[in-house]
């Protein structure tokens, strides 16, 4: 029991990562308001950029710079994915949000069960 | 030209992606589709130079920015890939004539460059996933031919087509961030991300910890999954097919998924069989059983569709349900038959969409009585329909009969009667929903609608009539793509 603690808190980065991705995930799938699934899946999103950064630190590590005085480096490869995983995100939210907005006009709402309560059946 | 040659693989990618650029900046429709017509027929000719060199010379590999892999991102172009980009800028190209009239009828004249601009950006995605060695790099590119798709079936009239354009939009962005969580565990474990590299590595790396590395299978099946809409993970796809314009759905249908397929293939196959004996696992089987389902589940709900667009997406379904078939049966004979019924599904669900594409220029509607009787009004447009059609089912003389075949080679050769006897059924389904609208066009009374109708203008029925051609073409002289295919798949199983 203790040694499955121990585990745990010297892993407790993943355990914020996972932490993160189930409530976004769940949010995603339990809200039936548009933006609020939007805001779900963008935490689902910001959990990744934990899963990749967090392993690229190396405790006493410095920046990759080559220098005598230092034998340790941190990863900085993540830093740079991670960087293009968030425009990524930023793109996907703000798309998502725009359909949500021309949704609102097209239906006058945003809550999923409203909608196909409306049925469209032409 | 010699100094153009070794910059094919970037050219690629590059072409539609500055066109893309220039398409939204020209901001009229006539113009824009015009960049857009010349890039498109400019792909095929690149995709056939490296196809025919590495047919010759084995793999190019395109080192970006002359960084060296696996360090820097690699573009390689193998016999596999080569094929699929070849498929997808011929797709792209037959269909490009078919758009003017169609995407002017269907789409505001302010929007129509945007469509163009859209459909630009998805071919640059769609082609950059299937150029790139690099994993990471395939998620960037998956994340481009995403957006550009929710835009494109954001584009169509109905309002609906908003909602499936959300909803897709929440299901592909949780597959392509399952796919980069698949990512980063593969290089938690190998410190890799080109996938040759990957590939090498990986075999020590699972030795010394498997849980990652299955981990790593389990969300890159299901991230890959949920883009190729693998039963059950498909219920995004028929309403964006359905609502979507004509010409997107068209070229979505044909080329979005199979671009899919192949990361699938290239993971399953290219990185994790060459590690650690990938045909053995349980996956394998869980991807049967899944294909076996999309065979008859979608199919049976396709026979109930009255919106003909729907009941053709949901044949798509099905129709993906044999090419992961062979994927899991993984014999020579059933990767064989996966990869050719890549083209085969593509060149026969083109032409389909494109006759209804045509059907909706014509009459404003693809519902199932509004077309009673249409044709006699449209023989050559149905008459595709038809042919098409055959393709569907699996009619010998037809493409879809050489992907069948196949595929029972690959039952039979694992030694499962009853793997074809499901084959055979499942296509009796298809003989249903396909017969269904065969008799109504053909033998019912004239709606009022179809009344009107008459045959679309040669710009959009060209493409129709060259699409059905190639199904019969490819289903007779088999060389080009089988050929290509078995190479491919001896290529991937040899490790």
């Amino acid at each position: 029991m203790m040694e499955a603690l121990q585990h745990l808190a010297e892993h407790y980065n993943y355990v914020v990562t996972i932490f993160l991705m189930m409530t976004g995930l769940y949010i995603v799938v339990a809200r039936g308001n548009m933006v609020k699934k939007l805001v779900g899946l963008s935490i689902f999103q910001t959990s990744v950029y934990l899963l990749y950064v967090a392993p690229g630190k190396i405790i006493g590590g410095t920046a990759p710079i080559i220098d005598p005085a230092y034998k340790v480096y941190s990863n900085p490869l993540p830093h740079v994915l991670i960087l293009t995983a968030i425009v990524v995100g930023v793109a996907t939210l703000a798309l998502g949000l725009a359909l949500v907005a021309r949704i609102n006009e097209a239906y006058g709402t945003i809550e999923e069960d409203e909608i196909f309560a409306k049925g469209d059946e032409e | 030209m010699t100094a153009v040659l070794p910059q094919l693989p970037a050219l690629q990618v590059v072409i539609p992606l500055v066109g893309a650029l220039l398409a939204g900046l020209l901001r009229r429709g006539t113009t824009a589709f015009v960049l857009a017509l010349i890039v498109s027929w400019l792909m095929p000719v690149i995709a056939g130079a490296m196809l025919i060199e590495t047919l010759a010379h084995g793999p190019i590999s395109y080192h970006l920015g002359g960084w060296e892999p696996p360090y820097g991102i690699e573009y390689r172009v193998d016999v596999l890939n080569g094929f699929v980009l070849m498929l997808v800028t011929s797709v792209g190209a037959v269909i490009m004539p078919f758009a003017r009239r169609s995407v002017a009828f269907e789409i505001d004249e302010e929007r129509q460059a945007w469509f163009y601009c859209m459909y630009l950006l998805c071919l640059t995605g769609l082609l950059g996933i299937t150029v790139t060695g690099d994993a990471f790099n395939a998620f960037v590119f998956l994340e481009i031919s995403s957006l550009s798709t929710y835009v494109l079936i954001a584009l169509g009239r109905d309002r609906r087509a908003l909602l499936s354009a959300f909803q897709y939009l929440i299901m592909g962005t949780i597959g392509a961030t399952f796919y980069v969580i698949g990512v980063g565990l593969l290089y938690l474990v190998t410190g890799s991300l080109n996938m040759h590299d990957i590939s090498m590595r990986l075999g020590s790396a699972f030795a010394a910890q498997p849980q990652p590395v299955m981990a790593a299978i389990a969300f890159l099946a299901v991230g890959i999954g949920l883009k190729l809409a693998l039963f059950p993970l498909h219920v995004w796809l028929p309403n964006a097919y359905a609502y979507a314009p004509s010409v997107a759905t068209a070229f979505l249908a044909a080329t979005a998924t199979k671009v899919a397929v192949y990361l699938l293939i290239r993971f399953f196959y290219g990185v994790f069989d060459h590690a650690l004996d990938f045909r053995n696992l349980a996956a394998t089987d869980l991807i049967i059983a899944l294909s076996i389902a999309a065979m008859f589940v979608a199919s049976f709900v396709a026979v109930f569709q009255n919106n003909l667009k729907r009941m053709l997406a949901y044949s798509s379904v099905a129709q993906i349900g044999y090419i992961t078939l062979g994927i899991g049966l993984a014999n020579q004979a059933g990767l064989t038959g996966s990869i050719v019924h890549l083209a085969n599904h593509a060149i026969m669900k083109a032409g389909l969409f494109l006759a209804l594409g045509a059907v909706f220029f014509r009459i404003g509607s693809v519902n199932l009585h509004d077309l009673s009787g249409i044709g006699r009004r449209m023989p050559l447009t149905m008459g595709a329909f038809v042919v098409a059609g055959f393709g569907l089912i699996g009619t010998p003389g037809t493409v879809g009969f050489i992907s069948k075949w196949y595929l029972a080679l690959a039952a039979l050769e694992k030694g499962s009667w009853l793997l074809l006897l499901v084959i055979v059924a499942s296509s009796l389904i298809a003989m249903i929903y396909v017969g269904r609208v065969l008799e109504v066009v053909w033998l019912r009374e004239q709606s009022p609608l179809a009344a009107e109708a008459s045959e679309p203008p040669l710009a959009m029925l060209a493409p129709i009539l060259v699409l059905a051609a190639a199904t019969i073409y490819f289903g007779i002289d088999t060389r080009l793509t089988v050929g290509i295919a078995s190479k491919a798949a001896a290529m991937l199983l040899g490790g």
